[in-house]
């Protein structure tokens, strides 16, 4: 099952190599990573993506909280939450199928942010399957380039990951 | 305050955190260090022949003493050839720093002579490491690195310095730290109320309990508990080869330990056990057999420092996640305080049933009056030594055989490498415990081959004048390699047998020891007592044992615990 942990990080270098290198050494998977700080200059937020069965993840979260950096971390799939992904896409984009791009790109609320005489940048954002489901919409052989940020994620309502 | 160095302060951190012994080799990015070592001596230096053997002693005092181990080190070779030993005591959570120099910062990341990235080398096999950014951090550093290596589950922290936090010239306030607190690591200081009460109603309801303690006993101290609870409930207590000692082997309620060469006894009880209190050990592969064949009757009470060994392998129907020596404490008074007892009829039959496994099997083996056998070997350094020494050893048959064979009653004593299984690691983990414990005897009981993957530390025991006793079990071939060859290639020996083995009475004598062969079965005690007789000698005991001799029980791969062979023609 598919499962989004969010990390609070001691904001120290090697920190994230850590993470990293304990799923590869624990032969875990990563489908996405993202990291930066927060408003907390002490303390990175890591928010990863990753499948495996109860028992994997049960793992996967007590060997991470056994990582002397992390601070506290949180399964957010376990409670109703809110993810997000960030897509920057170039898109063939000539003649006809200018007015079909840019009308997908509407129905899926993003924005053309880049235009040339042939290409078309559009900036989405969304959970991972509506990024899919806007790529699988404007075909495959129209992309040219794709760039995803990975998931971010945080819970709904009152609850908040923090110190 | 008083201003020092950076290298001064390191020197004064290791005085302050009470280290007595640092193990190592010098090297260029050191040197400010060692020169600062040079100028005191409070901190005693032990100079090593290759650093795999310096952190192998440090590993070997730290397990005889349970205090952590230090060793120093310089950049690059000096660093990487830790590497074993430090995923050594890594595997089996040995507290231990290793201190290693580091090429100058501004060097860092261009292929400077000597550099290695030690901080991402050592990562996977560390409990942390920590790097010097600035000097002035360095007593904190060092506390911290001290802090984490033995609070917790204990392991290995590595401390990365570069050279230009240690310069002479530049220096700063020292003052070191009492206290260290760190927001994102608290081990836990006692176990839940709750489950310990629910375990210990489950305890006195079962009808066919099983204890099964690990090395997490010895690490945690908790020794003394164990004993009071195991008696006071009388029931039968099985450990892992890391927890050998943590209980009496010669108490009548020791079953002997468990797993791939364990017991009959101690298989057959666990396999139909109906409740398992398992005591900081981790159901390893080499207890459990196949995991979906384990104990399938059993349930399962896990108490564990590590919540991360906790449901691993073996899913536990009450995790307790403590200090072992508290929780066990906390068990044994609501133990007392119950009304409810162990069911004595219950007992009494599981008790019959486990006698009876005990007469079918215990352990045993069969003699030749022509032939030495490795087992005879052990049984009579148990004699000779009261059951009293140190033993480190290797690893192989000769290992199996010496935790089979040698009795101990205490822990702490049985130094072995089980988690990594590490050749090389029997002297120089000697070394460690004989420096520390002068007074005692200290075996090293090794074989042909693994004795050779750290020999050069004779001379090293010669400098420091450290009289052990080398027992080589000499069969004359990798003996474990070739007992599964036997067992699982047909018998093709793929360069399992060693030829071209050196004399090892010269060797011995060159590096200026005792060197004693004994190939004749009636010499073995008369000269086994002249060995240990010379208290201030290091004797090595070259002994020609039974080339075929397999170490059984041995469980049977991809099977339950119960099914083993027996012998080489016996199979349950």
């Amino acid at each position: 099952m598919r499962r989004i942990i969010s990390v609070l990080l001691e904001n120290e270098p090697g920190a994230l190599s850590r993470v990293v290198g304990l799923f590869s050494q624990r032969n875990y998977n990563i489908e996405t990573l993202t990291v930066a700080p927060t408003e907390d200059e002490t303390l990175s937020r890591l928010t990863v993506t990753t499948t495996g069965s109860d028992k994997v993840i049960e793992q996967i979260t007590k060997q991470l909280n056994k990582l002397i950096e992390v601070v506290k971390l949180v399964d957010l799939t376990e409670g109703s939450h809110i993810e997000r992904e960030l897509m920057l896409i170039k898109l063939k984009a000539t003649g006809s199928q200018r007015a079909e791009i840019k009308r997908t790109v509407d129905i899926f609320r993003g924005q053309i942010v880049d235009v040339t005489s042939s290409v078309y940048t559009v900036q989405l954002a969304g959970d991972s399957d509506k990024l899919d489901g806007f790529i699988q919409a404007v075909g495959t052989a129209g992309v040219l380039e794709v760039v995803r940020s990975g998931v971010s994620g945080i819970a709904r309502g009152e609850k908040i990951l923090s110190i | 305050m008083e201003l020092l160095s950076g290298a001064d302060m390191l020197i004064r951190s290791l005085q302050d955190e009470g280290i007595e012994y640092i193990y190592g080799y010098p090297g260029g990015a050191a040197l400010h260090i060692y020169d600062a070592l040079f100028r005191q001596d409070k901190v005693k230096h032990i100079l090593v022949r290759h650093e795999q053997a310096a952190v192998h002693m440090a590993d070997g005092y730290a397990r005889a003493t349970g205090k952590p181990g230090t060793v120093l080190v310089t950049s690059g070779p000096g660093a990487t050839n830790t590497i074993t030993g430090i995923a050594t005591a890594f595997m089996d959570s040995i507290p231990m720093v290793v201190l290693c120099g580091q090429v100058a910062s501004s060097l860092i990341g261009e292929d400077a002579f000597q550099e290695t990235d030690m901080i991402g080398v050592s990562r996977p096999v560390v409990k942390h490491n920590l790097s010097v950014r600035h000097p002035e951090e360095i007593p904190e550093v060092i506390r911290k690195a001290y802090y984490i290596a033995s609070t917790g589950r204990p392991g290995p922290v590595v401390v990365d310095i570069p050279k230009d936090m240690t310069t002479p010239n530049e220096r700063y306030e020292y003052s070191y730290p009492k206290k260290v607190k760190l927001r994102s690591y608290n081990p836990a200081v006692r176990g839940h109320a709750g489950q310990i009460k629910k375990a210990v109603d489950m305890l006195l309801a079962a009808k066919r309990p099983m204890i099964y303690a690990g090395g997490g006993v010895i690490l945690g101290k908790a020794s003394e508990q164990l004993i009071e609870l195991v008696r006071t409930l009388g029931y039968p207590i099985t450990n892992t080869l890391m927890g050998i000692g943590c209980y009496p082997a010669t108490d009548k309620q020791h079953l002997g330990w468990l797993g791939m060469h364990g017991t009959y006894e101690s298989n057959m009880a666990m396999h139909h056990s109906d409740l398992i209190l398992c005591v900081g050990a981790r159901f390893d592969d080499r207890v459990t057999n196949a995991t979906e064949k384990f104990c399938p009757g059993a349930r399962i009470i896990h108490i564990d420092i590590d919540p991360a060994s906790i449901s691993k392998t073996i899913e536990a129907d009450v995790p307790i996640v403590g200090p072992v020596d508290a929780v066990l404490k906390e068990m044994l008074s609501l133990v007392k305080e119950a009304k409810e007892t162990p069911d004595a009829e219950a007992l009494a039959a599981w008790w019959k049933q486990i006698d009876e496994w005990r007469a079918f099997h215990g352990m045993r083996y069969e003699t030749n009056p022509d032939v030495i056998k490795p087992q005879e070997v052990i049984e009579a350094l148990w004699r000779l030594t009261d059951g009293k020494a140190f033993v480190t050893s290797d690893v192989g048959q000769h290992q199996m055989f010496a935790a089979q064979y040698y009795k101990f009653d205490k822990p702490n004593r049985w130094i072995n490498s089980g988690g990594l299984g590490t050749m090389g690691f029997g002297l120089p983990a000697a070394m460690g415990v004989k420096l520390s414990f002068p007074d005692d005897e200290v075996l090293c009981i090794t074989g042909e081959g693994s004795i050779q993957m750290n020999i050069q530390e004779l001379s090293t025991c010669k400098q420091y004048d450290l009289p052990v006793k080398i027992i080589n079990l000499n069969n004359q071939a990798l003996g474990m390699v070739k007992q599964w060859q036997d067992m699982n290639y047909e018998s093709r020996h793929s360069q399992s047998y060693m030829e071209s083995l050196p004399d090892f009475i010269k060797l011995a004598e060159s590096y200026g020891h005792v060197g004693i062969r004994i190939d004749k079965k009636e010499d073995l005690e008369p000269k086994l007592k002249e060995a240990l007789a010379m208290k201030d000698k290091l004797v090595f005991l070259d002994i020609y044992v039974d080339r075929f001799e397999h170490v059984y029980p041995m469980q049977v791969a991809r099977g339950s615990m119960k099914d083993m062979w027996l012998s080489k023609t016996e199979r349950v």
